[in-house]
C-alpha cells in the first residue's frame, strides 16, 4: 500500500474490513482508500496532523486538536477503524464507545470532572470563563446524581447517552 | 505548535488586506444544531455534531475537490482499443508534438523578431509601440494556442479599449490568460512566477500593462491596488484583466471571489471560461506539476477545447456591498459555465483559516449552552402572537425549503434575509393565526431563540444545502 496509483486486493480489503468488523462495505474502503492517498500526499503510508489540517473544514472544528492524537500516524487500516464509529451500520454502544474515547484523552478507562472540562473548553474557547463551564458542567453533573469528585465509566456514558438518539453517521461517497 | 499558530496568524493577517472574510458569507452561527429546553448532561457529553462534522470533513470535504485533477477516463483497457490507442501515441508524441515544438519556435522567432525592434527602436512614438506591441503579444498568444491545436469557441462581443472597467473571469490554468489574450490583449494581475515564465512575466507582459505581484508579500498588495486604480483610469490602456478566485481551480467548482476587483467603482465583465475534458484536464495543478510539465501535456494531447463567454457587464447595484456584488457576478460565471459554487476562500491552499472561524463555532455553541443554564427554570408565560409566528416559522416546511431555495439561488446572506422576511410574511398571512392558538406556551427565551434560529438557522440550513450540493451526496 501507498502510492495512489496502487490498487487493493481483495485480500486487502477483507482484512481491512476485518479490522473495522465489518462496519464499512468494501466499495466504502475503495473511496477511503483513494480518500486517503488524497490526504497522504507523499505516500508516507500515514496522514500526518498537517495534512489533515490541510482540510479547512477539519481544521475549523473545535475538537480537531483533541481528533489529531487520536489520528495522527495512523496507518490505513487504523484510519478506516477510527472513522468505522461513523458508519450507518456501527451501533449506539459503538458510537457511544468512540465518544468516550475523545473524553478520555489519557486512556485509563475513566472520565474526570476534569476530561470533561477540557473538552468544554475546546467546544466554548474563550467565550465562556473557567468559572462558567465549572458552574455549568458541576449543575448538569448535580443533576444526573453524580458529584465533582466521581469518574465517569464507559457504562456511565452509556446509561446517559443511550436514550437521546445519536446521529453521528457520515455516508461514505461510492462512485 | 505555538509558533506555528503565530505564523499561521501572521499570514492570515497579512493576507487579509485582500481576502473576503468568511464571515460575511458564513450565517453566523454553525452548523451545530440548536436544541431546545432544559440543559442536561446528556446534552453536555453529546458531542456527536461536531465529531460528525470533522469526520464528514476527513472521508469528504468541497474544498479539496476544487483542487482535485480529474484526469480523462482511460480508454485503452481493452485489448481492441490497445493498438489504436498505440498509434494514438505515436501520432500524439512523434508527429503532433514535434510540429507543434516547430510552430511555436517559427511563433517565437516572428514574435522576437519583431518585438525587440520595434520595442527600442520606437522610443519616440509611444502610441504606435504600444499599438504593435499590443499585436506581437496577441500573435504569439495564437502560436501557443496553435501549440496545442486549441479548439476555442468565443461567445458574445469582443473585449473593447475603454477607461473605467474590468473583465473578471474564472481561473483553471495559466492557458486561461493566453486564450484570452489571444483575442484581447489584456492587462492581467497574476502572482509572479518563478523560471521563464517569471522571466517573460518582467519583459514582455509589463509591456501590455500586466500588474504582477507576489502573494505573500504584504506590500506588493498596496502597490498593486495602486497599480490597478492608475490603470483602469487611462482611456488608452489595455482592458483589466482580473481572475478573482487568486488561485487554479480545476473548472468543476468556483471559489469565493476576491473583493478587490470589485472595490474599484467600475463596470465588470464576467467572462466565463469552460473547457471540455474529453483529450485533457487543462487544470494546472501547480502542486503536483511546474507549468512547463503542464503546458508539455497540453502539447502531447490531441487537442485543448474550450469555450470562452464574454457576458453582460455588470456595475454595483446601489447598496450593494463589493462583497454581495462580486457573489453576484460568481453566480453569472458559475452559472454560463456550469460550475458549483464552494464557499471557499482559495487562499486557505496556502494558509490555514484563521482562527476566527473555529471561534466563531465556540462563539455560538457557549451562547448556547449558557442560554439554555438559564432556561433552568423557565416558566411558561403568557402566548405572544409574535412568538406564535416565529414558531410557526421555525417548523413549518415551506418556508424552510423556500430559503433553502433562494439561498442555493444567490448565496448571500442579504438576501436570504430578504426572503426570510419574505416567507414569515407569506406563512403569517396564510396558516399561523389558527395554528397558533393549538401550539404550547413558548417561554421568552423560546423566543430568542425562535428568533436567533430564523435568521441563522435557516442560513445554516441553505449553507448547508449548498455545501452538499457542491460536495455532492454524503452527509444527512
Amino acid at each position: 500500500m501507498g502510492s495512489a496509483s496502487s490498487v487493493l486486493t481483495q485480500y486487502d480489503i477483507e482484512e481491512v474490513q476485518e479490522h473495522c468488523s465489518n462496519l464499512f462495505s468494501q466499495q466504502e474502503i475503495v473511496s477511503l482508500y483513494q480518500r486517503f492517498c488524497q490526504l497522504d500526499r507523499n505516500a508516507k503510508g500515514f496522514i500526518s496532523a498537517d495534512e489533515f489540517l490541510s482540510v479547512p473544514e477539519f481544521a475549523m472544528n473545535p475538537l480537531s486538536q483533541r481528533l489529531l492524537k487520536m489520528v495522527d500516524g495512523l496507518n490505513f487500516k487504523d484510519f478506516v477503524a477510527f472513522l468505522s464509529a461513523f458508519s450507518g451500520k456501527a451501533t449506539t454502544q459503538q458510537k457511544i464507545e468512540f465518544i468516550f474515547k475523545v473524553y478520555d484523552s489519557d486512556n485509563n478507562g475513566k472520565v474526570s470532572f476534569n476530561d470533561i472540562l477540557e473538552v468544554l473548553r475546546d467546544l466554548s474557547g474563550s467565550f465562556m470563563s473557567d468559572e462558567q463551564r465549572e458552574k455549568v458542567l458541576r449543575q448538569v453533573l448535580q443533576e444526573a446524581g453524580y458529584s465533582k469528585e466521581s469518574y465517569l465509566m464507559l457504562d456511565d456514558f452509556i446509561k446517559v447517552l443511550s436514550r437521546s438518539g445519536l446521529k453521528m453517521e457520515v455516508e461514505v461517497p461510492v462512485d | 505548535m505555538n509558533s506555528n499558530s503565530n505564523e499561521t496568524v501572521k499570514l492570515s493577517s497579512e493576507l487579509d488586506l485582500d481576502r473576503p472574510n468568511l464571515e460575511d458569507y458564513l450565517p453566523s452561527g454553525s452548523s451545530i444544531q440548536e436544541p431546545r429546553g432544559k440543559l442536561r448532561l446528556r446534552d453536555l457529553l453529546d458531542i456527536s455534531p461536531t465529531l460528525t462534522e470533522a469526520a464528514g470533513a476527513i472521508i469528504d470535504d468541497s474544498f479539496t475537490r476544487c483542487f482535485k485533477s480529474n484526469p480523462p477516463e482511460p480508454w485503452n483497457w481493452n485489448v481492441y482499443l490497445f493498438p489504436i490507442w498505440c498509434c494514438g501515441v505515436v501520432i500524439r508524441y512523434f508527429i503532433l508534438f514535434p510540429v507543434r515544438v516547430l510552430i511555436l519556435t517559427i511563433g517565437w522567432i516572428i514574435f522576437l523578431s519583431s518585438y525587440i525592434p520595434v520595442h527600442f527602436l520606437l522610443k519616440g512614438h509611444d502610441k504606435l509601440r504600444k499599438k504593435m506591441e499590443r499585436s506581437l503579444v496577441e500573435l504569439i498568444c495564437s502560436f501557443f494556442v496553435a501549440s496545442w491545436t486549441g479548439v476555442v469557441k468565443y461567445h458574445g462581443p469582443r473585449p473593447s479599449i475603454r477607461p473605467k472597467q474590468v473583465f473578471v473571469a474564472n481561473h483553471t490554468s495559466m492557458i486561461d490568460f493566453i486564450i484570452l489574450e489571444q483575442m484581447t490583449a489584456f492587462a492581467v494581475i497574476m502572482q509572479k512566477h518563478p523560471g521563464w515564465v517569471g522571466l517573460l512575466q518582467s519583459t514582455i507582459l509589463e509591456s501590455v500593462g500586466c500588474i504582477w505581484f507576489n502573494r505573500s508579500e504584504s506590500k506588493d498588495r498596496e502597490v498593486v491596488a495602486r497599480k490597478l486604480r492608475d490603470h483602469i483610469q487611462g482611456a488608452e490602456n489595455n482592458p483589466l484583466l482580473i481572475f478573482p478566485e487568486g488561485t487554479c481551480v480545476n473548472n468543476h467548482y468556483t471559489v469565493m471571489f476576491k473583493k478587490g476587483a470589485f472595490e474599484l467603482g467600475c463596470t465588470v465583465c464576467p467572462v466565463a471560461i469552460k473547457y471540455n475534458k474529453i483529450f485533457v484536464d487543462a487544470f494546472w495543478n501547480s502542486r503536483k506539476q511546474s507549468f512547463t510539465m503542464h503546458l508539455l501535456q497540453l502539447m502531447t494531447s490531441w487537442a485543448v477545447v474550450c469555450d470562452v463567454w464574454y457576458l453582460e457587464p455588470q456595475n454595483i447595484n446601489p447598496g450593494e456591498t463589493a462583497i454581495e456584488f462580486a457573489e453576484r457576478v460568481r453566480d453569472i460565471i458559475s452559472v454560463r459555465a456550469g460550475l458549483k459554487k464552494v464557499p471557499w476562500d482559495g487562499y486557505l491552499k496556502y494558509s490555514r483559516p484563521s482562527p476566527k472561524h473555529r471561534e466563531q463555532k465556540q462563539q455560538s455553541f457557549s451562547e448556547s449552552m449558557l442560554r439554555r443554564l438559564e432556561e433552568k427554570d423557565g416558566s411558561s408565560v403568557l402566548v405572544n402572537a409574535r412568538v406564535g409566528i416565529s414558531n410557526i416559522l421555525l417548523d413549518s416546511p415551506p418556508s424552510l425549503k423556500l430559503t433553502a431555495t433562494a439561498a442555493d439561488a444567490v448565496f448571500s446572506l442579504q438576501s436570504l434575509r430578504k426572503s426570510l422576511h419574505f416567507t414569515l410574511s407569506f406563512t403569517f398571512s396564510s396558516q399561523s393565526l389558527s395554528e397558533a392558538r393549538r401550539r404550547p406556551t413558548p417561554t421568552p427565551s423560546q423566543l430568542s431563540q425562535a428568533h436567533r434560529r430564523s435568521t441563522s438557522a435557516h442560513a445554516v440550513e441553505a449553507l448547508n444545502s449548498l455545501k452538499l450540493a457542491a460536495a455532492g451526496p454524503y452527509r444527512l
